[in-house]
């Protein structure tokens, strides 16, 4: 083989790239995020089931108060009364407790990588303190 | 019996030609009994709708146009040199001389009082929406009471209800109707009412009759804030309504009814 020594060494570098993905996680991966809920207290239903089924709550929700003008969701597993609104003002919306979006929703969703585009429309809560 | 094949099938022919008349005829009288079904209009149920005393509307007026824009969040588009931008405007409820609001009620020889007034026009409402008829993925729908909505969740921003509707009721958002320099503010200065989504770039909007004011039991805002008491809002379908005495005691027309959408919007003049 000519220049055995160039080629290997060469192949060596491109495999070493190639898999820098691979390997360069390997140490320090990027640690899940921890939503940060401004009010304590219960969600619509508890969070476990949040955490798996809010994007089909919400999608029924817009389903339900824009063609059946159905504004009011009955907790299943608390039995309590929620608007079933993403952002009304002063009222119980999603937004009355997770008041932060960059911390509750941007958190877990830049971490998965999904970009849902609720607030193109609808309008994000101000920041407050 | 005998019979050779040439008589078969000329019996077979004239049979199945029968038969095909007879299925048609079937179909042309069933079709006709619907159509005569439809044309005595069902006042069953409720049917939301509006009179306009355009009689009572001040020309100068904008009461109703600037609440409806404003809790709305419509953006107030202009072009550089501060002319309105017709190309790309927004509008809900606006207003509209006489003359082009009602070309077919309006000729040479109507007084110019009635030709050049400016009339309040907005969603129809109709009882059989057109632009309902050609969404392809039924964005905009009627609800059982009559109102005419859009689910901009589901608009794709075809246009093809913009297209359909005869009183260009509708408008396409051809950019962000958010001020991107000032957040919190729609272009053309109102600030953003947080009770009331805003729209994205490429869906059609148009007026809702304030669907989401009637959930809470209150009127439609332009009904509401109207100085002259002009606007009158109410179920059609119910005799005992105001809107049913206000019809009764006035000659009322429809803005191009000939086209048989059913406008529940009806006018005075």
């Amino acid at each position: 083989m000519y220049d055995a020594g160039k080629i290997i060494t060469g192949l060596v570098i491109f495999v070493g790239i190639v898999t820098y993905p691979i390997w360069g996680s390997l140490g320090g991966s990027v640690n899940m995020p921890e939503p940060v809920v401004n009010k304590s207290g219960t969600c619509v239903e508890s969070a476990e089931y949040m955490r798996a089924n809010h994007m089909q709550i919400l999608d029924e929700w817009r389903d339900s108060v824009v063609r059946d003008n159905d504004r009011v969701y009955t907790s299943q597993q608390y039995g309590t009364k929620f608007d079933k609104s993403l952002s009304t003002t002063g009222k119980t919306s999603c937004t009355s407790c997770h008041s932060n979006k960059e911390e509750f929703c941007d958190a877990c969703h830049d971490y998965t990588a999904v970009a849902p585009y609720c607030w193109e429309c609808h309008i994000e809560p101000k920041e407050e303190i | 019996m005998n019979e050779n094949r040439r008589d078969f099938l000329k019996k077979a022919g004239v049979g199945s030609l029968i038969g095909l008349g007879v299925v048609s005829a079937i179909n042309v009288a069933t079709e006709e009994e619907g159509k005569a079904s439809t044309r005595s209009e069902d006042t069953s149920g409720t049917r939301m709708g509006m009179v306009v005393d355009t009689r009572k509307c001040k020309e100068d007026c904008k009461a109703c146009l600037d609440i409806c824009h404003e809790i709305h969040n419509v953006p107030d588009l202009k072009m550089p040199d501060g002319s309105p931008d017709i190309k790309s405007e927004v509008k809900w409820i606006w207003k509209e001389p006489f003359h082009n609001a009602f070309p077919s009620k309006s000729s040479a020889f109507t007084s110019e009082s009635l030709n050049n007034r400016e009339v309040a026009v907005l969603c129809n409402h109709c009882k059989d929406p057109s632009c309902v008829r050609v969404c392809p993925t039924k964005a905009t729908f009627k609800r059982s009471d009559g109102i005419v909505l859009m689910d901009f969740h589901r608009c794709i921003g075809c246009r093809f209800c913009m297209a359909a509707c005869p009183y260009g009721s509708r408008s396409f958002n051809w950019q962000d109707p958010r001020d991107e320099a000032n957040s919190g503010k729609m272009i053309g200065g109102n600030d953003i009412n947080t009770e009331f989504p805003t729209r994205e770039r490429g869906v059609v909007e148009k007026c809702n009759f304030c669907a989401e004011r009637l959930a809470k039991n209150m009127i439609p805002a332009c009904v509401e804030k109207c100085p002259e008491g002009a606007l009158v809002f109410g179920d059609l379908n119910n005799p005992q309504s105001e809107i049913r005495k206000v019809l009764k005691e006035n000659n009322t027309i429809q803005r191009k009814p000939e086209l048989g959408t059913g406008p529940s919007v009806f006018y005075i003049v």
